[in-house]
């Protein structure tokens, strides 16, 4: 087994610039399921090269770390009653429910799984990204159930739980439609994210534009454009305008990132512990109001409670499966 | 944190999957590349070698692991190359005589204490500047935007002023040099 590898035809530094090159080809947005085969293919061909590349990964995944040398943005000690989403006031819709809403939103679905059907998911903290056949590619953020049907008629995915980014081959024949729940997302030449929380469902385009459709609280669909960010209940929907900035840091967890602006700590804590096992629980109101302005990476827990600790002078007590913060 | 994910200790003696052996391998056998490294250096002659040897005893441990896990790594890994090197030597009827003579002294370093893991965490972030300074400059600037920035490779081709390939280029020299930096120390 030893033997033959002494023949090798790459010496150790090429195969290392390979696996480096491999590397930086998987972080682009193209990168297809083809493109995965044939890196699989090439780990398989000789344990060199699986080596090399599991050393490369670790060691790229490290500096992730280094997103937090982004400085603490000022706003960390702005005034309390700032809170995180009243800066983008919504202005275009705001519409009461007219019927009454059944579907209740964030409950387990039950659902037949017709064979044609996938079903994807990811644990707490998972993330992952599908590459269809037609050529959109699903990126799942954590905790994240989805369930696919794509046939030569029709593209639907729902949204079971979770969130969602999607890039979306358009076809006009054949529109992409994303359900969660009762609402229904229709791609008209995209890129979108949807996000289904307890009690509403967010949905962000960053590219082209779609139809949002909430029935029970508007009659007609919302179109919605690039950089519209639209939230709808059970009662009403908003839709604001984002600049592209605010677009790619509200989906920083396609990089593993969450950033925070004027963010307040109740709602940094719970944005946090959508990704974490361990949670973090702020006690006190008080403590609750205060802002912060930074980048964490998802996993980022400890840190958090560090930074609140040590920038905000709040007070930190690890309990192990829950970190609590308190004035 | 995304130790914890990874800290399930293994069996020894049972056959590893492939995402464990993955796992073993970057907690256990990684962190020892700088004294491996130098190890390496004071026992071989031609410096010009070291990169080969240690991909070398990389392969053999990592083959060994997914049929057997060992039960401690360090001695496992440095027994590894001490083989491969006395199998060198025999073969190129070469013999560096202090690879022979520092042979013995292995055995005592094996025996020390491996790094304590929350130093490890605690200097991590340092560590990483450190290895980042070390970077040539252009190269660095695009890992920065990366990293540190988030932007993606076209983004930083249009800030930069350079193709999308010249991006690509820095990133992955930009990814050898920082594991060079962060695994094995003073690596060239």
């Amino acid at each position: 087994m030893s033997e033959a590898r002494e023949t090798r035809p790459m010496s150790a530094k090429e195969i290392k610039t390979r696996a480096a090159q491999w590397l930086e080809r998987q972080e682009r947005s193209d990168w297809s399921e083809k493109d995965r085969a044939e890196l699989d293919e090439w780990l398989a061909q000789s344990t060199a090269h699986e080596v090399a590349y599991v050393r490369l990964e670790s060691a790229w995944a490290r500096t992730e770390r280094l997103v937090v040398l982004r400085p603490l943005l000022p706003e960390q000690i702005a005034s309390p009653e700032r809170g995180g989403r009243k800066r983008f006031s919504p202005v275009l819709i705001r519409v009461a429910a007219a019927f009454a809403f059944v579907a209740v939103l964030g409950a387990t679905s039950y659902f037949m799984l017709q064979p044609r059907d996938r079903l994807y998911s990811t644990p707490v903290g998972g993330r992952e990204t599908l590459s269809i056949a037609d050529g959109t590619r699903i990126e799942l953020n954590t905790n994240t159930v989805l369930r696919a049907r794509m046939t030569t008629d029709q593209r639907i995915v729902w949204l079971d739980r979770g969130e969602a980014f999607f890039q979306v081959k358009h076809d006009a024949t054949h529109p992409f439609i994303v359900m969660i729940g009762e609402h229904r997302v229709t791609d008209i030449g995209t890129q979108f994210s949807v996000r289904r929380g307890s009690k509403d469902v967010q949905v962000a385009v960053t590219q082209g534009r779609v139809t949002f459709d909430a029935p029970g609280v508007a009659s007609q669909a919302a179109l919605l454009k690039q950089g519209d960010v639209a939230i709808a209940s059970a009662q009403s929907m908003s839709v604001t305008r984002k600049s592209t900035q605010a677009l790619s840091e509200e989906l920083g967890w396609r990089r593993g990132l969450i950033v925070f602006r004027h963010t307040t700590l109740a709602d940094a804590a719970a944005e946090l512990n959508r990704y974490n096992r361990v949670k973090l629980i702020v006690i006190d109101p008080v403590a609750a109001k205060r802002t912060i302005g930074a980048t964490f990476r998802t996993s980022d827990v400890e840190l958090f409670a560090r930074v609140a600790e040590v920038a905000l002078g709040l007070h930190v007590t690890d309990r192990g499966n829950e970190i609590e913060i308190s004035h | 944190m995304a130790d914890t994910e990874n800290s399930r200790e293994n069996v020894a003696g049972k056959p590893m999957t492939a995402p464990e052996t993955r796992a073993w391998f970057v907690r256990e056998v990684l962190p020892l590349e700088a004294m491996l490294v130098r190890y390496l250096r004071h026992n071989w002659r031609d410096k010009s070698d070291i990169e080969d040897l240690l991909q070398d005893i990389y392969v053999r441990v990592y083959e060994a692991a997914k049929k057997q896990l060992p039960d401690a790594a360090k001695p496992f890994v440095f027994t590894t190359a001490r083989n491969l090197l006395i199998n060198r030597v025999r073969r190129e009827h070469v013999i560096p005589i202090e690879a022979v003579a520092d042979l013995d002294a292995l055995d005592i370093a094996i025996d020390a204490p491996g790094p304590d893991r929350n130093v490890i965490a605690r200097d991590e972030l340092r560590k990483l500047q450190g290895a980042l300074e070390r970077l040539p400059p252009r190269c660095r600037e695009v890992v920065v935007k990366r990293r540190i920035e988030g932007l993606s490779r076209h983004e930083i081709a249009i800030a930069m002023g350079i193709t999308e390939d010249t991006v690509s280029a820095h990133l992955t020299d930009g990814m050898c040099a920082l594991a060079d930096f962060l695994y094995g120390g003073e690596r060239p």
